[in-house]
C-alpha cells in the first residue's frame, strides 16, 4: 500500500511537484528575509562597534561620564598591563587600544603658507603592530581609493572626501594641529599615503586614520589610550554576552570615587545604541513572525487546495473500500514528505542567496548620501542558526496543517456525497 | 425469495434536508434480491436509483426502514464496518470509470486487493485473471489516458470483480460508452454474472442496459413502480 501511494504521489505531479516547488518558494523567501533582516540589524551594530564602540569598550570611569567630549586628558595609562590583564580574563574577545582625537588639519603649499584647512576627527589604531586586525576589521585595503596603506612611522589615511576637499593627494605633507592629553597645544606633521571611503557617510566626510604610536606621538600620550575596544572573536555581537562580562569587570575594577578606574560598557550601552538593540530585536522578531505568518497562509492554502482537488480520488477510495480513517492519515502522510522536501530544499537555496548576499553585499551608498547615522552602505544578509529551521514552520507545519484542514472536511462529509462529488 | 437473498429491504425511506423543509427520495421501498441477479433499477432522472444504489452500496444510509446486505443491516454499521462491507464484499462501477490516471492498469485493478493484505503473489494471480475476463491482459502497464473509454470501462470492471465481490453495483455503466462498446461491456458482465454467480444491481435508463437484465424494477418519484422478472411473472410490489 505505502509502494502503492508512493507511486501514485511521484507519479501525480501536481500532487508532488507543483507543491515541492510552491513550499521551496515560500520556504526560501522565508529563510533568505530572516537571513537578510538579521544581517541588515547586525551590520548598523557591526558597523558601529568596528568604528566607534566595540562589542565592548573599556575607558576610565570619568572618560566614559564625558564620552562624547572625547576627553583624552582622561584616558586609560599603562594601557600593556590592561591590556595583558583583558586577554588573560577574556580570550573569546580580541582587544584593540584606540585613540579618538579631534584636531584641524593644515595643508601648507610650497613655501609651508596655509593653502588649505579642515575639522578632522581622528582615529588611533594599531596599524603597524604584527597580529593587529585593526586595518583588516575597519576593512582599510578594500576601502583604499588611492595610495596604499601606512607602512612607516608617520604616514596617515585620510578619508577621500576630506582629501578631495583639502586638494591633497597621497605623498603630500600635512600637519595636525591639536591639544594633548595634558592640554597643551601640539602641531604634528605627517605623509599622507592613501585615501579611503569606508561607506560610512559620517566617517567619509573628515576621517584621519594613523597609528597608534604615531597618535600617542602627537598628543603626548606614551602608553596611554582613550579606549580599549574588545570584539567577540565568533564576530558577532551578542548582548547578553556583552552585558555578563561588563557587569563580571566592573564589579571588579570599577571605582566611582576613583574616576581614573577603568570601566566596561557594552555596545548596547553606549549612546542611543541600546534602544537600537531593543528596537531591532522586536523588529528583527516583528517582521520575520509577520512573514513566517504570511507564507504560513500561503502554504496553508496550497496544503488545502491539493487535499480539495483529491475529492474525487477520495471518493473513489472510499468506495472500494478504504476507511476515511486511513485516507486522512495518508494524505497527511503525504503532505509532511512534501512539506519536508520543499522545506529542506526552500532552506538549501534561501542559505544559497543569503550566503551570496553575506560574502558580496549589495551597495546602498547612493540611498545613504548626506546620512548622520553610522549606517552601512553595504547592506549584507547574515545566516544565523534560525536560518536552518525556521523555514521549516511554514513549510511543514502549514503545509500539514492545510492538508489536515481539507482532510476533515472530506472527513465530516457525507460519504454518499463525496461521491457524488465525485461522480459531478 | 429464499434464504439466499443478497439484499433484502423492508419500508425504507430516505429523506434529505431542504432548506428548513425535507426532500423524500426513497419512500416506503421493499425488495430481496437473490444470489447472483443481474438487476436494474430504472427510471428517470430523479426516480432515486443511485439513491438507492448508495444505500445498498453502504454509502449513505436510510432515514428509516431496513436495508440488509449479506446479512449485515447498513442502518446499524458505523463508518468502519460501512467501509469492511464494501471492501470485502462489493464492487462498484462507475459512469465515467473513475480510474487512478496515474496508476496504470494493473496497479488500478490491484488497490482493491491491497486493502485486503493479501500477498503479492496472490495479488498478482488475481489482477491477471481479472484482466483476462475483460480481454486487457495486453495492457496491463497502459494508463488509463491511454486507453479508450471502452477499455477504461473493462478496468473498472476488473477492478470491481477482482475481488469476486459477492455484489456489483453499477451506475450507469455505459452512459459514457458507443453502442459497440456498451454491448461489450455488458456481456463481459453477463459473463461474469453467470459464471461467478455474482449479484449485479444497476442503475440506469439506457435501453440496451434494460435490454440484458434479468430483472427490471422500475422506480418513479421514490416508489417502485413496476418490478419485472424477464421470461417469468411480473410482479408489483
Amino acid at each position: 500500500m505505502i509502494k502503492f501511494l508512493i507511486k501514485g504521489l511521484l507519479r501525480d505531479k501536481s500532487r508532488s511537484r507543483l507543491p515541492v516547488i510552491v513550499v521551496t518558494l515560500g520556504v526560501m523567501l522565508t529563510v533568505f528575509m530572516h537571513a537578510y533582516i538579521t544581517g541588515f540589524m547586525g551590520d548598523t551594530f557591526e558597523m558601529n562597534a568596528k568604528f566607534a564602540t566595540g562589542h565592548v569598550k573599556v575607558m576610565t570611569y570619568a572618560y566614559a561620564e564625558n564620552l562624547s567630549q572625547l576627553p583624552n586628558d582622561l584616558a586609560l595609562v599603562e594601557t600593556d598591563n590592561l591590556l595583558a590583564e583583558l586577554r588573560n580574563s577574556y580570550p573569546d574577545f580580541e582587544w584593540a587600544p584606540r585613540i579618538q582625537f579631534g584636531g584641524l588639519i593644515d595643508v601648507p603649499d610650497s613655501i609651508g603658507e596655509t593653502r588649505s584647512q579642515g575639522p578632522a576627527i581622528g582615529l588611533g589604531i594599531q596599524l603597524m603592530d604584527k597580529g593587529s586586525k585593526e586595518a583588516e576589521r575597519l576593512n582599510l585595503k578594500s576601502s583604499l581609493v588611492a595610495g596604499s596603506l601606512p607602512s612607516r612611522p608617520g604616514e596617515i589615511l585620510l578619508s577621500d572626501d576630506f582629501a578631495r576637499k583639502l586638494y591633497v593627494k597621497p605623498g603630500d605633507e600635512v600637519t595636525l594641529i591639536g591639544s594633548t592629553m595634558n592640554g597643551s597645544m601640539t602641531m604634528y606633521n605627517f605623509t599622507v599615503v592613501g585615501t579611503v571611503r569606508f561607506g560610512v557617510e559620517i566617517m567619509d566626510r573628515g576621517t584621519i586614520i594613523a597609528d597608534l604610536e604615531d597618535v600617542r606621538a602627537a598628543l603626548d600620550m606614551p602608553d596611554a589610550a582613550g579606549e580599549i575596544l574588545g570584539f567577540e572573536k565568533k564576530g558577532f555581537y551578542n548582548n547578553e554576552n556583552a552585558e555578563m562580562i561588563s557587569a563580571g569587570f566592573n564589579s571588579a575594577n570599577t571605582k566611582p570615587e576613583d574616576e581614573f578606574s577603568p570601566i566596561m560598557k557594552s555596545l548596547a550601552r553606549q549612546g542611543n545604541l541600546g534602544q537600537y538593540v531593543k528596537l531591532s530585536e522586536v523588529w528583527s522578531m516583528y517582521i520575520s513572525l509577520v512573514f513566517v505568518f504570511a507564507m504560513s497562509l500561503v502554504l496553508w492554502n496550497a496544503g488545502l487546495l491539493g487535499g480539495l482537488r483529491r475529492y474525487g480520488e477520495v471518493g473513489i477510495r472510499l468506495a472500494i473500500g478504504e476507511e476515511k480513517g486511513h485516507i486522512f492519515r495518508s494524505m497527511i502522510v503525504e503532505s509532511f514528505f512534501i512539506g519536508l522536501v520543499g522545506s529542506a530544499l526552500g532552506t538549501a537555496i534561501g542559505l544559497m542567496f543569503a550566503w551570496l548576499l553575506q560574502s558580496s553585499g549589495m551597495d546602498i551608498s547612493g540611498m545613504m548620501q548626506g546620512a548622520s547615522m553610522m549606517m552601512p552602505t553595504i547592506i549584507r544578509a547574515r545566516i544565523t542558526p534560525p536560518d536552518f529551521y525556521i523555514g521549516f514552520i511554514p513549510g511543514v507545519l502549514s503545509t500539514v496543517a492545510g492538508t489536515m484542514l481539507s482532510g476533515i472536511g472530506i472527513y465530516k462529509r457525507q460519504t454518499a456525497k463525496l461521491f457524488k462529488e465525485l461522480e459531478a | 425469495m429464499e434464504n439466499s437473498n443478497t439484499i433484502i429491504i423492508n419500508g425504507l425511506y430516505k429523506r434529505f434536508p431542504v432548506g428548513k423543509g425535507e426532500f423524500t427520495a426513497l419512500s416506503d421501498i421493499s425488495l430481496n434480491f437473490a444470489q447472483g441477479e443481474f438487476t436494474g433499477l430504472i427510471g428517470p432522472s430523479g426516480s432515486g436509483k443511485t439513491t438507492l444504489l448508495n444505500i445498498i452500496g453502504s454509502l449513505d444510509v436510510p432515514t428509516e426502514g431496513e436495508v440488509l446486505v449479506l446479512g449485515r443491516s447498513i442502518g446499524k454499521l458505523n463508518a468502519r464496518e460501512a467501509a469492511r462491507l464494501r471492501k470485502e464484499s462489493l464492487g462498484f462501477i462507475f459512469q465515467s470509470y473513475n480510474l487512478l490516471a496515474v496508476h496504470t492498469v494493473y496497479e488500478n485493478v490491484e488497490f482493491p486487493l491491497l486493502l485486503l493484505r493479501l500477498s503479492a503473489s496472490e495479488r498478482h494471480k488475481m489482477v491477471l485473471d481479472a484482466l483476462e475476463w475483460v480481454g486487457l491482459t495486453d495492457k496491463i502497464k497502459s494508463k488509463p489516458p491511454q486507453l479508450s473509454g471502452g477499455q477504461c470501462q473493462r478496468v473498472a470492471i476488473a477492478r470491481a470483480m477482482v475481488k469476486k465481490p459477492s455484489l456489483v453495483l453499477a451506475d450507469e455503466p455505459t452512459a459514457n460508452l458507443d453502442a459497440a462498446n456498451s454491448h461489450h461491456i455488458l456481456q463481459t458482465m453477463e459473463t461474469l454474472n453467470r459464471e461467478l454467480k455474482t449479484t449485479f444491481v444497476f442503475a440506469t435508463h439506457d435501453d440496451k442496459v434494460i435490454s440484458y437484465l434479468k430483472r427490471k424494477i422500475y422506480l418513479l418519484d421514490g416508489r417502485v413502480d413496476k418490478d419485472e422478472i424477464i421470461n417469468h411473472n411480473s410482479l408489483k410490489p
